[in-house]
């Protein structure tokens, strides 16, 4: 499913003290098959982005479509439209086991199946919730546990697989890892991978995290107070370093080394995934062994 | 002198058989910058909570600033021991008991009963210290997550600690509320000769720490310089955890022929070496 | 969105109302409620408006916000209101409209909903000029005697000043939760009562499993800032009662004598109705 977001603008608090003005003329294309990552500081529109994408927030101005639904304004979609739309675009929260609530794995993740598709039979629905608990790497036999005793790492994967239960086309995330220690983390992003299989599914990260998205992602969109100030290929955005930095973000390591050494005329065009860049280095060190 | 000693420490939830601490010896250095390391559910914030004595330890010792903290169960040395070694946890929403800065920044002060005056001097040390002057008189739940987090240890600090635990006190934030907070904490350190204690899953913040310890299932399983424990790629990979983002890249190149060395955390590190190798002949 | 709500938000400002002293405020809302209940006819209600409206022109405070208070409860309002017309007992000489409705019942139910209405502005004006913390305070300072008897007087005030700095959290965090559920599927808005009801439960489960985690969190850290009941506290601020209090309670007590003339003198003025 592409997305297409064209001069959408939304604000928190319209006509209060407190209005903010959350997104402000966005604009940005999210192609089927991508991995893409949002990056931005806290409160540059983020959230209220993704939100658009399945129709939480609904549009107030600008245009939207996701796949061939249009959720621009004016443009009615009915209960059952929106429905089918959520069912597609998965989306999973920041800290989503904080929204665990059955007293079984199984009904929880079923929670959405249910929802979704109710005219389905029984079958169908172990079918789809065993299919989304090995999705994430968790064994059968968790089923029939509580989600509540289930360690902090099973249980945001529980969250994760209630939002795959409905086979979505696109994934969307918030900030997936934070909390995690490196271990999970790692697990996560591998999970991440094996989801979007190649192209199969959409995915879309929003990170804090420069080096992971420039390792994972294959194009990027950065939001500043409201804005898309840069989308490209992380390369193509990560060579802005900076306007990066004048709007207080990070580049990754690799990006970093190779403008030092590119300062000293020690090579160019440094690739920034760090097993590219690698090779880059290995290379002109041999070169110059020679 | 040492801030605090472990010896032997075990703890164990009632109504748990298997200990979440077993048998921890370790000391920390008065002055220092150390990191807690390990997995989620590794002991970390259980050994933190023995600290400032908020659980006590059912075998063994817990030693701060030369009080032992089971002695302290009861009465004035507790509030000592809580008093001079302070502690910001993780989630920057449920630490505040009051709705403006200020009225929560002054809490532990009153707890203690401390005369008007010297409150009014420690909060504007305490707003000073963590650059939060600015948000006195401003609704807590209006500021950012690094805010709330500068505001916690401003809490913490009105009670002028001799030693600060971070629980994972950054592990919520952005980037930039990371380093704000970790930019407030060095200060305090530096500047002001507290003893700093970080509680961590971020490797980086570990680099230019003094000494580092990792936990695994409730045991100590390094104790050492950063330098010492990223060597160890072995114990990392055991522990769940991983090299600083420098570090990985620095291993790739030397897997792949180019020979940076070993003992290399951070970028400036690697670009220094790098610079040097490239440019030789 | 929940965290729009502005019923009990402080409205920050330097008025002199925002300034005084809050145990006066809460007096002085004590007087304005009782004035307002003793109130019998418009003329009454009429004193209590105008008080109503100098203490929104002083606290400098938008008179919408004021109104939005009204607008949580006009379901509550319109409830009253038609239970208080149906109820009315007709007297000899009610015009009757249709069916029991006369237009002396609509006379007396619009009294009562007024008066509602007139209580919750007032209350909202010292919500949105005092800040939760001094109110707890002052809440505190004027219950202080109950103190003697035992009464647990500031274990009640910080239990309010932590239930008032936690209600932006939570109302965040449901916000939260259910755009996660609905995200899910989660329906809450069709369906009869029952299934209504049920739909809750996806929510009101993890807020429940949140506000028991926050509140241990909260034990801890408050723990560990050396929390040990009220026994040897200091207080660091000091309620300060200043001659624009006193003046203030002084237009309070002008406030309540002039609805006591109006019930008291009310063969006096012209018939309303």
């Amino acid at each position: 499913m592409r997305i297409v977001a064209d001069g959408l603008t939304f604000t928190y608090n319209r006509k209060t003290k407190f209005a903010k003005k959350a997104l402000d003329d966005v604009t940005l294309t999210i192609r089927e098959g991508s991995f893409f990552g949002i990056i931005g500081h806290t409160g540059s529109g983020k959230s209220t982005f993704i939100q658009h994408l399945n129709g939480l927030i609904p549009v107030e101005s600008g245009t939207l479509t996701v796949g061939d639904l249009d959720l621009s304004k004016g443009k009615k979609t009915d209960k059952k439209g929106l429905r089918a739309l959520r069912a597609k675009i998965g989306m999973v929260f920041q800290y989503p086991e904080y929204q665990l609530f059955a007293t079984t794995v199984y009904e929880d993740v079923a929670f959405g199946y249910h929802n979704f598709f109710p005219e389905k039979s029984k079958e169908e629905e172990r079918a789809a919730v065993f299919a989304a608990l090995r999705t994430v790497g968790l064994d059968d036999s968790v089923a029939d546990k509580s989600p509540f005793d289930l360690s902090g790492g099973q249980k945001r994967r529980v969250a994760i697989a209630g939002v795959l239960v409905s086979d979505p086309e696109v994934l969307v995330l918030d900030e997936p890892v934070a909390g995690l220690d490196p271990a999970g983390k790692n697990e996560l992003m591998a999970l991440l991978h094996r989801i979007h299989d190649g192209g199969k599914k959409t995915v879309v990260v929003v990170s804090h995290d420069m080096d992971d998205v420039a390792e994972n992602c294959d194009a990027l969109a950065v939001f500043s107070e409201g804005r898309v100030v840069m989308t490209g290929t992380p390369e193509e955005v990560f060579s802005r370093r900076k306007e990066l930095e004048e709007l207080r973000l990070d580049v990754p390591v690799t990006r970093k080394i190779a403008d030092a050494l590119a300062e000293k005329g020690l090579g160019n065009a440094f690739p920034l995934r760090s097993d590219d860049f690698v090779r880059k280095v290995a290379q002109l060190y041999r070169g110059k062994r020679v | 002198m040492n801030a605090i000693e472990f010896t032997n420490a075990t703890y164990r939830y009632p109504g748990d058989d298997a200990p979440v601490l077993n048998s921890l010896s370790f000391s920390i250095r008065q002055g220092s910058f150390s990191v807690v390391l390990g997995r989620n559910g590794s002991g970390k914030s259980t050994a933190a909570k023995l600290i400032n004595a908020l659980i006590l330890p059912n075998e063994g010792n817990v030693v701060v600033l030369g009080k032992d903290t089971v002695r302290a169960a009861d009465g004035d040395l507790l509030f000592e021991i809580r008093k001079s070694a302070g502690m910001v946890f993780q989630n920057p929403d449920n630490q505040q008991i009051a709705s403006i800065v200020e009225d929560d920044v002054v809490f532990g002060p009153e707890n203690v009963g401390m005369p008007r005056e010297e409150i009014a001097e420690r909060i504007a040390f305490a707003l000073e210290a963590t650059g939060t002057e600015q948000f006195r008189h401003a609704q807590v739940s209006r500021l950012s997550g690094g805010q709330k987090q500068r505001v916690a240890i401003a809490g913490v600090l009105a009670l002028r600690p001799e030693i600060v635990i971070l629980d994972e006190s950054t592990s919520m934030l952005d980037p930039k509320g990371r380093r704000e907070v970790l930019d407030v904490i060095r200060k305090l350190q530096k500047e002001h000769g507290i003893t700093v204690i970080d509680i961590t899953h971020y490797m980086d913040e570990a680099t230019d720490a003094d000494e580092a310890f990792v936990l695994r299932n409730g045991e100590l399983a390094f104790a050492g310089t950063p330098k010492e424990l990223f060597a160890r790629t072995d114990l990392l990979r055991a522990c769940g955890l991983e090299l600083p983002r420098a570090a990985e890249l620095a291993k790739k190149l030397n897997e792949n022929g180019v020979p940076v060395g070993d003992g290399i955390l951070t970028t400036e590190e690697l670009t220094e070496k790098l610079c040097e190798l490239l440019q030789t002949d | 969105m929940l965290s729009d709500m502005t019923f009990g938000q402080y409205y920050p400002s330097e008025s002199p109302v925002h300034r005084m002293d809050p145990r006066a405020k809460l007096l002085l809302l004590i007087v304005y409620i009782v004035a307002v209940f003793l109130a019998k006819n418009f003329y009454g209600l009429a004193v209590c408006l105008i008080f109503l409206l100098l203490a929104i022109a002083f606290s400098r405070v938008p008179v919408r916000s004021v109104l939005k208070s009204v607008k949580g409860i006009v379901i509550l309002i319109l409830f009253t209101f038609v239970l208080n017309v149906l109820f009315y007992t007709p007297k000899e000489g009610d015009v009757v409209l249709f069916w029991r409705v006369t237009v002396q019942g609509l006379v007396s139910a619009s009294f009562f909903a007024l008066r509602i209405i007139f209580l919750v502005m007032g209350s909202s004006v010292l919500t949105l000029t005092t800040t939760p913390v001094s109110l707890t305070d002052g809440l505190e300072s004027l219950l202080a005697p109950l103190a003697l008897i035992r009464f647990p007087v500031h274990d009640l005030a910080l239990i309010m000043s932590i239930a008032l700095r936690m209600i932006p959290t939570l109302a965040e965090e449901t916000d939260r939760i259910i755009r996660a559920q609905k995200a899910r599927g989660a329906d809450f808005e069709s369906g009869n009562l029952v299934s209504r009801a049920k739909a809750l439960v996806p929510v009101l489960v993890p807020l429940l499993v949140s506000a028991f985690r926050r509140a241990n969190e909260l034990g801890d850290a408050m723990d560990a800032r050396c929390y040990a009941g009220s026994s040897k506290r200091t207080k660091y601020k000091k309620l300060k009662f200043s001659y624009r209090d006193l003046l203030a309670l002084l237009v309070t007590g002008a406030l309540l004598a002039g609805v006591i003339l109006c019930n008291v003198y009310a063969y006096l003025l012209p018939v309303l109705y």
